[in-house]
């Protein structure tokens, strides 16, 4: 993958992301920062990366582990919360009265 | 192209397309529940793809094999665990925790490539890409730092782990971090000529700024600071994913940096404050005493919770304003018994919901669904606005800011051209707080010196309950 290639993918990445969220209600800021942020443990790819080019570096997959461990902590506790939160939202109104 | 180019290909842009349809489905309260699962499902997707492409290809080892599950175990364990038991009225702070745990990893990989250049990057060496190659590292180890540090920074402020220390909020505050971002530039100048060892001063550097700038900011703009941080672990990802070669790291961390921006500065709106002043401006409270926009209360009428119940009592309509002061007393569920007893008989209670109120933007609807209010209750501030002149009685719980009308009539008033509830057009407003205290702006309240306005002092939880008991005597809501 050239250099330049990538760069065009960043550019249309970030335009993406700033395409999708136009409109948001106040209701759903936290819920929608909390699953972006679990977006954001994406960097476990890299971590995994890491681990199978490691080889047999002992240190190199020490790190790799720790940061792997980190990543999934952050996208498997931000989804669990998130869906904890929006849980809540589709109770159904009419459940009442 | 083999096979295995061609599955990851595939794998990959289905993710990338899943998690942008995930992030969309967020924004919207019906299909948030689904697209947050679908997004995670897009990530399982994503490690599959990558996984497959490896024991396709080059194959995977035992000793990698080992230490992948020792750390997906222990992490995602962890993470479950955690989302499983916090209480939602600590979600800021948990926000701030996960989102810091992200940058940390960014941060890892990049330094683990850093100090072991891995196979890939030195094969086929040449100037052009080894540059870039020790750019995106050190961009990584930049962002990567600045996220961590400064989420668990907010995250201490907002557990209460942490005060403001006042030299934060001098001037010296600059100095210091401007000493911390020129360090940071200078070593990643050094870093990015080749010089490996200014790694450790990128990494110190860069943590201490992430430290130097959070810590001034105040309890009511660390949300806007989380949101930005979350942003910012997006740029860390799409640097990482620069270092390791990974169209979809890039993709997905550009996708989630750039809509984290987006939410951001959405948030400022809702609190009248540009991301300029929440970042540089240091704590709201310490310019308003400043500037001297407070002043004395001179009117101020307290009452017994037996009269706010003998009102209640009397009442048509009633609209309920909840605020900070509720989340913090954990009072969401007692709020809600009084609630059932006034709209068993008869009355119409309604809770108007500001844009920021809680300890982040939609963080009171959370936790009023949490007390199993129902949602066709919840009214935001502009469709409620216009009922206050017929209603009969406003309950400000822990609120303040929020319902300030100074807002709207005193242009010299810092608060001025922030959207607030109008309770002061009610005819009877009932403010349960703990003291005089003033809010987060540190602005003096013109609706407690109005003449409908009553104070009632206590602990929000406890005011609550005891009005509980002062409805039963009155036989509201028996039926």
């Amino acid at each position: 993958m050239s250099f330049i290639s990538l760069l065009w993918v960043l550019l249309l990445g970030s335009l993406l992301g700033l395409e999708l969220i136009g409109k948001v209600p106040p209701t759903l800021h936290t819920p929608l920062m909390s699953g972006a942020n679990a977006i954001s443990g994406i960097t476990m790819l890299a971590a995994l990366t890491l681990l199978v080019k490691a080889g047999g570096n002992v240190p190199l997959l020490i790190i790799g582990s720790v940061s792997l461990g980190f990543a999934l902590f952050n996208v498997v506790g931000g989804f669990f919360v998130t869906d904890r939160m929006l849980a809540m939202f589709s109770r159904k109104p009419s459940k009442k009265k | 192209m083999n096979l295995p180019v061609i599955i990851k290909f595939v794998i990959d842009l289905l993710a990338v397309l899943l998690l942008a349809l995930g992030i969309k489905g967020l924004s919207k309260v019906k299909s948030a529940r689904d697209a947050n699962r679908l997004a995670a499902f897009a990530m399982l997707l994503s490690v599959i793809g990558l996984l497959s492409y490896y024991l396709g290809t080059s194959g995977i080892a035992i000793q990698s094999w080992t230490w992948i599950i020792i750390g997906s175990i222990i992490g995602s364990l962890l993470g479950a665990i955690l989302a499983k038991k916090v209480p939602m009225t600590s979600m800021p702070e948990t926000v701030a925790l996960f989102n810091g745990c992200g940058g940390m990893s960014s941060l890892l990989v990049a330094i683990g490539v850093a100090i072991f250049p891995i196979s890939n990057s030195l094969e086929n060496f040449d100037f052009f890409k080894s540059l870039i190659n020790e750019v995106s590292i050190s961009v990584s180890i930049f962002v990567g730092a600045i996220t961590f540090t400064g989420s668990i920074v907010a995250m201490a402020k907002l557990q209460g782990w942490l005060s403001t220390p006042a030299w934060t909020q001098s001037k010296i505050r600059h100095f210091v971090n401007i000493i911390f971002a020129v360090a940071s530039f200078l070593a990643f100048f050094d870093l990015v000529n080749g010089n490996t060892n200014s790694i450790w001063l990128l990494v110190i550097a860069s943590s201490l700024l992430g430290i130097g700038v959070t810590l001034p900011i105040g309890g009511a703009d660390m949300p806007v600071v989380i949101s930005l941080l979350n942003s910012y672990s997006g740029i860390a990802a799409a640097a990482a994913g620069f270092v390791v070669d990974s169209q979809l790291l890039i993709v997905a961390g550009a996708m989630v940096g750039a809509a984290g921006l987006i939410l951001t500065q959405v948030m400022c709106k809702g609190m009248n404050r540009s991301l300029l002043s929440v970042l540089f401006g240091g704590s709201l409270s310490a310019q308003s005493t400043a500037s001297g926009a407070s002043g004395e209360y001179t009117n101020i009428t307290s009452c017994s919770v037996e009269e706010c119940a003998l009102t209640l009592e009397a009442a048509s309509k009633v609209i309920i304003v909840p605020g900070y002061g509720l989340a913090v007393a954990q009072a969401q569920h007692t709020l809600r018994e009084v609630t059932k007893k006034l709209e068993q008989s008869g009355i119409e209670v309604v809770y108007a919901i500001h844009p920021v109120a809680g300890r982040m933007p939609g963080h009171m609807n959370v936790l009023l669904a949490e007390a199993d209010v129902p949602y066709d209750q919840l009214k935001e501030m502009e469709v409620v606005n216009p009922e206050f002149p017929s209603t009969d009685v406003v309950l400000v719980l822990g609120a303040n800011d929020v319902v300030n009308p100074q807002a709207k009539n005193d242009s010299t008033s810092p608060l001025y051209g922030m959207p607030v509830l109008d309770v002061h057009e009610a005819r009877t407003v009932f403010v349960i707080k703990r003291g005089m205290s003033a809010g987060y702006s540190g602005i003096k309240n013109d609706l407690f010196d109005l003449p409908n306005t009553s104070m009632v002092f206590g602990d929000a939880k406890k005011v609550l309950t005891e009005m509980i008991g002062e409805l039963k005597d009155l036989g509201v809501g028996e039926k």
